[in-house]
């Protein structure tokens, strides 16, 4: 892995997977034998409509370093329109959670389809290096 | 004056049986506090005042009175009727058991800890709602003509401050509150019959938030759960105890949404969808092509 390794920092990041896309596209990374992070913890939800600003920040809550929120492409989603809600929400929460001064690189959603393992795989590994770069999350997290 | 005229009307209407009780403001223990009230009879309606220390939102309190049978008279100044109006399109109250007179409003007064009168408000001074949405009649209109300060300039600041700025800033901000949930309480949006932040299964349930996640997690909760439906009232600013600006997260939203889904105003009418239950296919940004601030 292309992390410092001079540094003993492992950062835990939560991946939010659609079922129908992002879950399956995952799936592939892992029958196609590509690398990615194992720090990763996936978390399976039926539709990328289905997560809630609450889980992402119940993910830091509990010492996620970095969350990263995947879905069907736009246009792709199993249930038609889910996805075009989940951007109109995850925007506003992600702006929001950079207006309240959270690095804006601790949160990041990409879609990727079923058919995408290398790219689930790669995004990984970019998100991985890049919640590295801005070490521990410090501004949301629980202090118990 | 518009008092006497408010309190003529609604003693006729109550005398013809054309409204079952009245809902306006009653005197409070100090003059610079008037309290919502409901009146049933024509003599406990002598007691209702209205001045410029009315500045309770009266609409929310028509979700229950309007589950009764039976016409309920509201009293309601320009801002308030656009509570009413997104109250009604979510279905939370019934219009035909309502019966609105618009009243004209010159802004109201921020009082202090010891009931006195320091300014107006921060919801009056940043007012663009000089009219009423909904009415059946009004009295006094004439007297609201105001222009208000541009209630996005706290938020543009904000934005142009650094990240760390925004950080720090917030953090003594939040770390002021003390989870009395006065702002959640008197929100006309906030109607959820059960509150996430009653749920036991949460750490933030309905009490003093613990740790400076907790406070955080509250004031972005609250104020996304409104998103699209808040109407800038003010009320929760208002009511803050601590005092803590909470229209500049309500803003940030309302902000965002013009800026992103074009300008939208909640409770201007009763049937425009509310920009978090619509898309555009094509035109809605991507979430990592907004970040272009701190
Ligand atoms: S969030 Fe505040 S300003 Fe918005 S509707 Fe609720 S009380 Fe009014
Ligand atoms: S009204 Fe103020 S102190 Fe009370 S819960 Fe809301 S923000 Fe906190
Ligand atoms: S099913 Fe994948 S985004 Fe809706």
């Amino acid at each position: 892995m292309p992390l410092n390794p001079n540094s003993s920092f492992t950062p835990l990041i939560v991946a939010f997977c659609c079922n129908w896309c992002s879950y399956a596209g995952a799936d592939l990374a892992g029958t196609s034998r590509l690398n990615y992070p194992a720090q990763i913890k996936i978390i399976k939800v039926p539709c990328s409509c289905r997560i809630d600003p609450m889980f992402v920040l119940r993910a830091f809550q509990k010492g996620a370093d970095g969350v990263i929120l995947c879905g069907c492409h736009p246009g792709d989603c199993h249930y038609s329109t889910g996805n075009y809600y989940a951007r109109r929400r995850i925007t506003l929460f992600f702006s929001m959670l950079e207006y309240l001064g959270i690095e804006k690189e601790r949160t990041h959603l990409e879609w990727v389809s079923a058919a995408e393992g290398n790219k689930f795989a790669s995004t990984m590994r970019k998100f991985t290096e890049q919640i590295h770069a801005l070490g521990k999350n410090e501004r949301l997290e629980d202090i118990r | 004056m518009i008092q006497k005229q408010m309190q003529e009307r609604a003693k006729q209407m109550l005398s013809l049986g054309e409204v079952t009780c009245v809902l306006g403001w009653k005197k409070g223990d100090f003059s610079t506090n008037p309290q919502p009230a409901v009146f049933e009879s024509e003599k406990d309606l002598e007691d209702l005042v209205y001045d410029k220390y009315c500045a309770a939102n009266l609409s929310k309190y028509l979700v229950e009175l309007t589950k009764k049978e039976g016409k309920v008279l509201v009293f309601l100044k320009p801002c308030d009727t656009y509570s009413f109006n997104q109250l009604l399109k979510e279905n939370l109250i019934k219009k035909e058991r309502s019966y609105i007179i618009g009243i004209g409003c010159e802004g109201n007064m921020q009082v202090d800890d010891d009931m006195q009168e320091i300014g107006l408000l921060e919801k009056c001074q940043t007012c663009t709602k000089t009219a009423h949405m909904v009415f059946d009649e009004l009295i006094g209109e004439e007297l609201t003509v105001r222009q208000g300060d541009d209630p996005f300039e706290g938020v543009l600041n904000l934005e142009q401050m650094s990240s760390d700025e925004r950080y720090g800033f917030w953090r003594e901000e939040l770390s002021k509150c003390i989870r009395c949930n006065a702002c959640r309480n008197v929100c006309p949006a906030c109607n959820c019959r059960k509150c996430v932040f009653d749920n036991n299964k949460y750490d933030t349930a309905q009490k003093v938030n613990a740790s400076s996640f907790e406070e955080q997690m509250f004031h972005i909760i609250r104020a996304y759960h409104v998103a699209g439906r808040c109407t800038d009232c003010g009320e929760c600013s208002r009511v803050c105890p601590q005092l803590i600006d909470l229209h500049l997260l309500n803003r940030k939203f309302i902000k965002d949404i013009n800026e992103f889904y074009g300008e939208f105003q909640a409770g201007a009418d009763t049937d425009t969808p509310s920009p978090l239950t619509d898309f555009n296919i094509d035109t809605d940004p991507e979430p990592g092509s907004v970040h272009k601030r701190g």
